[in-house]
């Protein structure tokens, strides 16, 4: 690790101000993904603005048709809330399923979706569940939110406040983990909105992406043999140590049918 | 009861230390002044090294010194030694890997030490480090074990024709060849050994201290060996002799590796020396990938013969062998006992190896948990179920009808090991009972309903254990309140404490409470080498015989003592005790009378063990995904006698999960064209963890070891011998059976496993 300035933020203004006047600063969301980089080197910000003590980052919220997460709510927190899993049990399970539980316990979902990290668990929620992303500038959609590998929407000064998803019928999530490091290989989530469906796919690209021709057959039935026969091409998926893309491109397939048929149990 | 017998279950006296964080490992002595050390590493696989620039890296903040290879030279110390002398067949010796523990002017893997840095901080040494400037000029590099003995591959050596360093002829070629001419089935098998990193939980690490007074040196590291240690960095490289002391304290898992000198010992001495200082150093995990020795990588082509009735003529293989970059200390031993190991536990009439060991720029490849016998038995036992197949005989009545006999024993192998003891057939059986192998097809067929693929493999293993070089010794000193035991041998996590203290309590009738034992200092301990599942057999007899030699030191006090001839007077439980009287004396009032009573037990017999026993492992491949659940898993052992169930059970499970990970997860990968290090952290190093473990039905079938006192063969490695052959023959069942595949190599990966049922 190389030397860096620390400071604890206590507003999100205080921490805007603080990127405003640091360009090379980064924010501080859990710190899983950033702490580790820094260790290796391989990350050096020239200081770390710490958002752990905003408490109004930190909140789960039920209302009508939403779920809302504040952006510095932790993994455990999420997965151990009794409204999230009554509202989005699919939710609650996926955020039970990320990484340890070291990591869940720092980490969050404001810092994961901030990453986007291509094999992450959370942009899969965010694009299966339509989610809406509240910044202190405005609302991003989860659609136009997630730009590829380690990329967002996020301008430089914009801090992620909350993290609405969309209460749909029936989801589920299941993933396939590096037998290594625990990430998905391939992870995909499906939810079931009624006349609508969504596939989020992630791990198995260089950024989560949607499956248009599942959503379609799955609207006009959700059950796992609409899936069955929907080939995804491998051109474009991540090819590594772990999984050829052709092996990938098979397991969005296998998964996304035992997503629909963990949703419909 | 604070008397504990041998074969009692005692629960193991260092864990509450351990357990609770209070266990003291080297990077937990942190004395204040101590310098810290950071090592620069080549991150080319294969490199000239044109020169060294490190102005601006000694004008650093907090910096005392940076070092290089030409401070090496200019100080003649020696190169780190391969203390192995082989021959090759046309009677020339081997090639020579001379490595300074800095390079000079050569890298030739990622991670071969370049310069050290010694400063204030850790942070200031590695902040440093990034200012040296090292101009090189890099050169094809080679990783493949098998191409690189192939004509044109980059060479490593320039010395070393085809980077063959190393080309030897075990066993008869021509009675393997006779046999062969006259079989009437020959079975074939191409495989690879995949590469394993130790990864202990401990890393490596090193930490001197000078002292001006006596010019004497103290190296705090992380070791199975003190002695050894202080042989090679004193005699050899230092040419310091004992003006190095040694220490171990807890190790954290070493699994072979910890027994082999690694260029920061020496160097961090050396620093220290330079500086008059104490310097510290610790590896972080990259640098346990990049610098830790490896284990396996052999390239096998082997052949199996069998007459007409299924009897088992011959064994003969083709083994390339990696050494990595440069031979470490054993390393060109290791794959030696292929050939000792091919025989397994079956009678063969010639058993051939033909071993071609070659250098590669990768990591020096050493012992690793097992040392060759995994890699030999895995050869033969996967030939057997391959010819079962072929001949279509059940692979449990293949064996049968090749088992040597219990009253053959004592049994010259085809290998030239005589096997004191053993009941294969018996312990096959036992364990098949154990299976309800019988069962197998009702599973499967319940495994097939809910859509997935069931298989079963069968192993049997054998070992060769305890053995001569080096003598494990023990010392023992008693005084008039306790006994002070001093084994040779370094515990790394497997319980030594509390069993030494358990056969002393026993040897000599004493409270384990009166009883210390106290290892790791190479001023105080005898020589010895944890290592080759030696403890119980060696230093446990070796123990015993100090108690004898105790007692019998202590019995001319004892008649003195309770005025009577030695020869009426008779031991146990603690006293002297005089015939047929009530007169007595304790063994503490006699040694305390006495002055203190010490012995010692330096010789080793050099007698060998053979624990075996058999796998049986039931698999479950989900065809969907290439999922490999193990789940049913039945180890009968034979370890002669067990000294603690359960320490001993945990040598079991401990061996077996690291079989696991080689059979299913475990590969070091390097990238054939660079040679980098393609699994250089656990985001990619797949170790087995809980859940891919299953609960294993674990049971004995001892026959008691003839050729050492306590009748005990050894357990430390069992498991990892046994497992792989088990899992693989249980995995090709089911490719067998829906794709006629026959063979799959290690690790059997999801996406392998896949690919082969859906190919």
């Amino acid at each position: 690790m190389y030397q860096f300035k620390f400071q604890k933020a206590k507003s999100v203004a205080e921490a805007f101000a603080g990127l405003g006047k640091d360009g090379d600063a980064k924010l501080l969301a859990g710190g899983q993904s950033l702490i580790a980089a820094m260790k290796l080197r391989l990350s050096q910000p020239s200081a770390l603005i710490d958002l752990g003590d905003i408490a109004e980052l930190r909140h789960i919220k039920v209302e009508t048709g939403t779920v809302t997460i504040g952006a510095m709510t932790t993994h455990a927190t999420v997965a151990a809330s009794a409204e999230v899993k009554k509202a989005l049990p699919a939710l609650a399970m996926l955020a039970g399923s990320i990484g340890d539980r070291q990591v869940r316990n720092q980490g969050t979902i404001g810092g994961s979706i901030a990453n986007n990290d291509p094999a992450a668990d959370y942009p899969a929620a965010c694009l299966g569940l339509g989610a809406t992303i509240s910044t202190n500038k405005r609302k991003i959609s989860a659609d136009a939110f997630f730009k590829g590998m380690y990329e967002t929407a996020l301008d430089a000064g914009e801090i992620i406040i909350s993290v609405s998803f969309a209460i749909p019928k029936r989801a589920a999530y299941v993933k396939f983990k590096n037998p290594a490091s625990r990430f998905a290989i391939v992870g995909v989530l499906v939810a079931d909105f009624g006349s609508s469906a969504r596939v989020a796919v992630t791990g198995a690209g260089p950024g989560v992406f949607r499956i248009a021709e599942m959503e379609k057959a799955l609207a006009a039935k959700f059950a796992p043999e609409s899936v069955a026969n929907i080939k995804v091409p491998a051109e474009g998926l991540n090819s590594d140590l772990h999984a050829q893309a052709d092996y990938r491109a098979h397991l969005i397939t296998v998964l996304a049918q035992r997503a629909v048929a963990a949703a419909l149990t | 009861m604070t008397k504990f017998a041998i074969g009692q279950t005692v629960h193991r006296l260092e864990d509450p230390t351990l357990l609770q964080g209070k266990g003291c490992y080297t990077d937990d002595l942190r004395p204040q002044g101590a310098a810290h050390a950071f090592v620069l590493r080549s991150p080319h696989a294969h490199a000239l090294i044109r020169g060294i620039d490190t102005t601006a890296a000694r004008q650093a903040p907090g910096v005392i010194a940076v070092l290089t290879g030409q401070d090496v030279k200019a100080d003649d110390l020696g190169t780190m030694p391969c203390i192995v002398p082989v021959k090759n067949h046309d009677g020339t010796p081997r090639g020579e890997t001379p490595r300074p523990v800095l390079a000079l002017d050569r890298a030739r893997h990622v991670g071969d030490p370049v310069a050290l840095v010694v400063a204030e901080t850790y942070h200031a040494a590695r902040d440093a480090a990034e200012l040296i400037e090292v101009d090189y000029e890099p050169l094809p590099a080679v990783a493949d074990v098998y191409g690189a003995a192939q004509p044109g591959a980059p060479l490593v050596w320039p010395e070393i024709k085809q980077n063959i360093v190393a080309d030897l002829h075990l066993g008869s070629k021509e009675a393997a060849d006779a046999a062969f001419a006259r079989a009437a089935h020959i079975s074939k098998i191409e495989l690879v050994q995949n590469r394993l990193v130790a990864n202990p939980m401990e890393p490596r690490a090193a930490f001197a201290e000078y002292d001006p007074a006596t010019d004497r040196s103290t190296l705090h590291t992380s070791s199975q060996s003190v002695a050894l240690l202080r042989a090679h960095i004193g005699d050899i490289v230092l040419k310091i002799g004992d003006k190095l002391r040694v220490r171990s304290g807890n190790v954290g898992g070493a699994f072979g590796m910890k027994a082999m000198m690694h260029p920061e010992q020496p160097m961090i001495v050396w620093a220290s020396r330079r500086l008059k200082r104490a310097v510290r150093w610790t590896g972080d995990r990259s640098e346990g990938f990049l610098t830790d020795v490896q284990g396996r990588d052999h390239k096998v082509f082997a052949e199996l013969a069998l007459d007409k009735d299924g009897k088992f003529l011959a064994v003969r293989a083709t083994v390339y062998a990696g050494m990595g970059a440069y031979l470490s200390q054993f390393a060109p031993m290791i794959p030696q006992s292929v050939h000792s190991m091919m025989p397994s536990v079956y009678a063969f009439e010639a058993a051939h190896l033909h071993l071609i060991e070659t250098v590669t720029n990768t990591v020096p490849v050493d012992a690793y948990r097992g040392a060759g016998r995994p890699e030999g038995i895995y050869v033969t036992e996967r030939l057997i179920d391959i010819a079962a197949r072929e001949l279509k005989i059940a692979p449990d009545e293949l064996r049968r009808r090749n088992f040597i006999k219990p009253s053959q024993f004592p049994y010259t192998t085809a290998a030239g090991l005589v096997y004191d003891s053993g009941d294969f057939e018996g312990l096959q059986a036992k364990a098949l009972k154990e299976a309800d192998w019988a069962g197998f097809p009702a599973r499967k067929a319940a495994s097939e309903a809910r859509g997935k693929l069931r298989g079963i493999g069968l192993t049997m293993y054998v070992e060769r254990c305890g053995g001569a070089a080096p003598p494990d010794s023990v010392a023992l000193k008693v005084n008039k309140d306790r006994v002070l035991v001093l084994p040779g041998t370094v515990d790394n996590g497997q319980g030594h404490m509390t069993v030494l203290k358990q056969l002393v309590s026993e040897y000599l009738g004493i409270d384990m409470e009166k009883i210390d034992v106290s290892q790791g200092d190479s001023d105080a301990n005898p020589f010895g080498l944890t290592g080759g599942s030696r403890f119980a057999v060696v230093t446990g007899t070796a123990a015993g015989i100090a108690a004898k030699e105790v007692v019998d030191k202590g019995m001319e006090q004892a008649a003195k003592m309770l005025e009577a001839a030695a020869a009426d007077i008779e031991y146990g439980d603690g006293d002297y005790k005089v015939k047929g009287t009530d007169r007595k004396a304790t063994l503490f009032d006699v040694a305390g009378a006495a002055g203190g009573i010490e012995a010692l037990h330096i010789k080793n017999t050099g007698a060998l063990t053979f624990p075996n026993g058999c796998h049986i492992v039931e698999v479950e491949i989900d065809p969907q995904t290439g999922v490999t659940r193990l789940e049913r898993y039945t180890i009968v052992d034979d370890f002669g006698r067990a000294l603690n169930p359960m320490l001993l059970l945990g040598q079991v499970h401990g061996g077996t999960v690291q079989g696991i990970g080689q059979a299913l997860l475990e590969h070091a990968v390097y990238d054939n064209e660079s040679a980098q290090l393609l699994t250089g952290s656990f985001m990619d190093y797949a170790m087995p963890r809980a859940d891919d473990v299953p609960s294993f039905n674990t049971t004995f079938h001892h026959t008691p070891c003839t050729t050492n006192p306590l009748g005990v063969k050894g357990a430390g490695e069992a498991g990892s011998v046994g497992a792989p052959p088990a899992i693989i023959n249980a995995i090709v069942d089911v490719l067998h059976a829906k794709k006629g595949i026959k063979h799959i190599d290690m690790p059997a990966t999801r996406e392998k496993v896949w690919r082969a049922l859906n190919g």
